[in-house]
């Protein structure tokens, strides 16, 4: 049996000599996205905004202006109307209850007798509601957990290799995490609590994918300690991208399924990884390991910082192994 | 050693491993008239649904601890009272303030201001022994000021909150069949999680009211204009009655909600109406008893949470420990409400709800549907994926993924985890991140073999520098897992826990036990040449 390879053997695909342009490009699209998130905002969910969301069902498609004003006439607020791709399912979002939270439910209920009457067969398939204190601190932790994981894992780069790998990783995420909080502010997908799950899934994608790219750069630099930075980043990268372009694929077919199966709560959370899986890949090549470049990164360097573990590797005591066979 | 070594009990343990996992998901993923056969130990293995799969409602409930400390002071404020009132000889106090969180009082005397001092701080000990101080005690001239200390105030808080969690938890159980996860959160904050409830207006009504009941005398000495004006006569207070109107009575409670064993729904013999019929326990009967006799022909209020709902005259001391309560506005079902209420205890303190989720039935069982479907497309995408690619070592990483699933479902079944739709998430996204050890493997082996090394050699070779990668590579998505898991709520928690467990099963099926498989086959065919 052939089987498929995707791609060619011993590729020599020159890299780092494009990195310069690439920065650019990077450096534009990033300051892009900042803009799209500074200057529309994020379509921010409940969760961070307080107020009351209601997800309806409905037997047809309803007419969203009708649908806003019948809302609007229940006198519970503005409402504001947003569709999940399926025309039937409309989510409704109300500003929070003046007495509370508490009185969500006397809402919803106002609601659902509401629009039974014009809408026959619609039903109320879920709703949430969260105080404005509560949603505060939603976003305080969910902001926090992203960036201790972006920093925890920086430092574990840093405490493993040499510095350069940990500040290039840091920064290399850190621009995965913009661009696709650019791509919510551009698609106006609404920005929730699962969505910063998706968010520190691509931060951990995006890792695990520097750690492989890195880990090849830092087997080549021990076992060619004459080469060039530049050449033996191009060859590391070379060697190792048919497994990144594999993984990618597995992973994207994962989430293609996950998003043409998985239902409508699901599909804002799969396209952010999904976009976040490609910036990932993408950043590890040209943002954090042609970085390492830009920050003097030497294969035998006389005297610059490493953290202990890399000393210790580079005077050959912990070549053998690392307990992975479990 | 070799890398490919693996003597009989190795296979053996490695295989035991494996069924234990997947023995583990079975419970989990036999339909449930199924699974209900299953012996009771084998049931408790099981993974539980999120609310927004399982459908039902999500309440986070926090306290007014303001009230907390209002309460400590009074209470303080009581206690005071009666000591310098029972001390001997008598010491006088006035000027009696509880402003500002603080209790202050002007001892009348200067001779005894020390004594009161010394009362105050023996007032002031700790409940418990070895506790924190609970109360500054200073003496400013003849005045002394009794102010709650924060490690003080957050104990009371905190076993405000606990008592809180039990009466919640006494009161969802006596509305029947739910299962209810009632966790405390936070210093002042309540979480309750009940699965298929759809209708969480009840609840919130039982959760809502405190049922604080008193029995107070009526102050009859009150004047209509004092009643008017909200002004009550020295030691009684003003409280609103419950048809309206407003009345004066005693600050000092005859008897209170804590003292009762039982309250039942009941209806009145004279006019059928329902009521709420409470029994005392021994010591609130004895209680209920002597005050009755006292105050033969005198009016009392039976008041709830600061509202009278009655006061009827004591015509005849009650002896039995038994009493009724009629409301005006009573009927079977908030009569019902008030007795489940009072029977499980008052709450300490004042819940509002600051945040309401629910999920319908319909809603959660298309969730699974989707996930399932999603998950069972994506496994198979994947298996295809790599069996055309790596031939018959992607069909060992088939293997290993197929398994990983079937053990995740296992350790979360054993940890009682709960799957929640970002959790199914998690799941899928496994199914693709499980295969990267494979890949990475498959690829150093190609790798390998293209610099010439012989096939037992490139496997070889290829599992141990794989293996450095994969390790560090599953550290660092542990990290963000773990910090996921830590700082999460609601759905970040649910998908970071599946993640973890995907981590850590997938390391041992893609690794230990697909290099297991080579193995065995290379020993067996001892192959010269491989398609890879």
């Amino acid at each position: 049996m052939r089987l498929l390879k995707l791609v060619p053997e011993d590729t020599n695909i020159g890299f780092v000599r494009l990195r310069h342009w690439a920065f650019g490009i990077t450096a534009l699209l990033t300051l892009l996205a900042v803009a799209a998130v500074g200057w529309r905002g994020l379509n921010l969910g409940v969760d961070f905004v307080g107020g009351l969301m209601i997800e309806a069902h409905f037997q047809e498609p309803p007419h969203l202006e009708e649908l806003r004003a019948n809302v609007d006439r229940i006198g519970a607020g503005q409402g504001a109307l947003q569709s999940y791709g399926d025309p039937r399912i409309v989510a409704i979002r109300l500003p929070p209850p003046e007495s509370g939270p508490g009185a969500a439910s006397q809402i919803v209920d106002r609601v659902n007798n509401a629009l039974r009457a014009d809408y026959p067969g619609m039903r109320i398939a879920r709703y949430d509601t969260v105080s404005g204190k509560v949603s505060g601190e939603l976003i305080q932790k969910g902001l926090l957990a992203v960036f201790l994981a972006i920093l925890g894992i920086a430092v574990f780069s840093w405490i493993r290799y040499e510095w350069q790998f940990g500040v290039s990783t840091f920064v290399a995420v850190l621009h995965d995490v913009l661009m696709t909080m650019g791509f919510f502010a551009i698609t106006r997908f609404e920005f929730d609590l699962s969505t910063v799950a998706a968010v520190l899934t691509i931060v951990g994608y995006s890792i695990n994918d520097k750690i492989v790219v890195d880990d090849r750069i830092r087997e080549n630099m021990r076992k060619y300690r004459k080469m060039e930075m530049g050449p033996l980043i191009d060859l590391s990268v070379n060697e190792v991208l048919p497994r990144t372009v594999m993984t990618s694929i597995t992973v994207l077919l994962a989430l293609g399924a996950l998003l043409i199966f998985g239902g409508h709560v699901l599909r804002g959370f799969t396209a952010a990884m999904m976009l976040g899986i490609i910036v990932g890949t993408y950043s590890s090549i040209y943002v954090s390991a042609s970085m390492l470049i830009t920050l003097g990164l030497a294969p035998h360097p006389p005297s610059i910082q490493t953290g202990p573990v890399a000393r210790e590797r580079r005077e050959g005591r912990n070549e053998t192994d690392d307990g992975a066979r479990v | 050693m070799s890398l490919l070594d693996f003597p009989r009990w190795k296979v053996a343990s490695i295989w035991a491993v494996l069924a234990v996992g997947i023995l583990l998901s079975v419970p989990s993923l036999l339909p449930r008239n199924i699974a209900h056969q299953l012996p009771a130990w084998m049931q408790k293995i099981h993974v539980n649904l999120g609310l927004d799969l399982a459908g039902g409602s999500h309440l986070l409930l926090e306290a007014q601890t303001g009230d907390v400390a209002r309460q400590r002071v009074e209470m303080m404020e009581d206690n005071i009272r009666r000591a310098m009132r029972t001390a001997s000889p008598r010491i006088e106090i006035g000027d009696v303030s509880t402003s500002n969180g603080q209790l202050s009082f002007v001892v009348r005397d200067p001779a005894r201001v020390s004594d009161a001092a010394n009362i105050a701080r023996r007032e002031a000990q700790p409940s418990v022994f070895g506790g924190n101080r609970e109360w500054d005690v200073t003496v400013n001239g003849d005045t002394i000021v009794m102010r709650p200390t924060q490690a003080g105030l957050d104990a009371a808080i905190s076993s405000a909150m606990d008592s809180a969690r039990d009466v919640i938890d006494r009161r969802i159980n006596a509305l029947g069949t739910l299962e209810p996860t009632i966790i405390r959160q936070g210093a002042n904050r309540i979480l309750v999680q009940v699965p298929g409830l759809q209708d969480p207006e009840q609840l919130k009504q039982l959760i809502g009211r405190t049922a604080r009941l008193e029995f107070k005398l009526v102050d009859l000495t009150a004047t209509p204009e004092q009643l008017q004006a909200g002004r009550a006569p020295i030691g009684s207070q003003i409280l609103p009655m419950a048809d309206g109107g407003r009345i004066a009575v005693k600050r000092r409670a005859m008897i209170t909600g804590d003292q009762i064993s039982d309250a039942r729904q009941a209806f009145d013999p004279t006019d059928g109406r329902p009521t709420v019929s409470i029994t005392f326990d021994s010591v609130g009967a004895r209680r209920f008893a002597r005050v009755t006799q006292e105050n033969v022909n005198k009016p009392f209020a039976i008041i709830l949470d600061n509202v009278v709902l009655s006061a009827p005259t004591i015509e005849e001391p009650i002896l039995g420990g038994q009493a009724q309560i009629r409301g005006t506005s009573f009927t079977v079902e908030t009569a019902n409400q008030l007795a489940i209420s009072l029977r499980s205890g008052r709450l300490p303190v004042e819940l509002n709800v600051i945040e309401e989720r629910t999920v319908g039935p319909d809603l959660g069982a298309d969730s699974i549907r989707a996930g399932i479907v999603a998950c069972i497309v994506a496994t198979i995408a994947v298996l295809i994926f790599m069996f055309v690619s790596y031939g018959r070592f992607g069909l060992y990483a088939d293997f290993a993924v197929i398994i990983n699933l079937f053990v995740i479902v296992g350790v979360m079944a054993l940890l009682n985890a709960t799957l929640t739709l970002p959790g199914i998430a998690g799941f899928v996204l496994t199914v693709g991140t499980a295969v990267d050890a494979n890949v990475l493997i498959d690829e150093r082996i190609r790798e390998e073999r293209r610099r010439g090394k012989s096939v037992l050699m490139a496997v070889e070779n290829g599992y141990h520098e794989a293996s450095r990668t994969i390790f560090e590579a599953n550290v660092v998505h542990a990290i963000a897992g773990v910090i996921m898991f830590v700082l999460g709520t609601g759905p970040i928690k649910g998908f970071a826990i599946v993640l973890l467990i995907g981590i850590a099963t997938s390391v041992f099926t893609a690794v230990t036990f697909t290099r297991m498989l080579v193995a065995g086959w290379i020993r067996r065919n001892r192959p010269t040449e491989i398609n890879i």
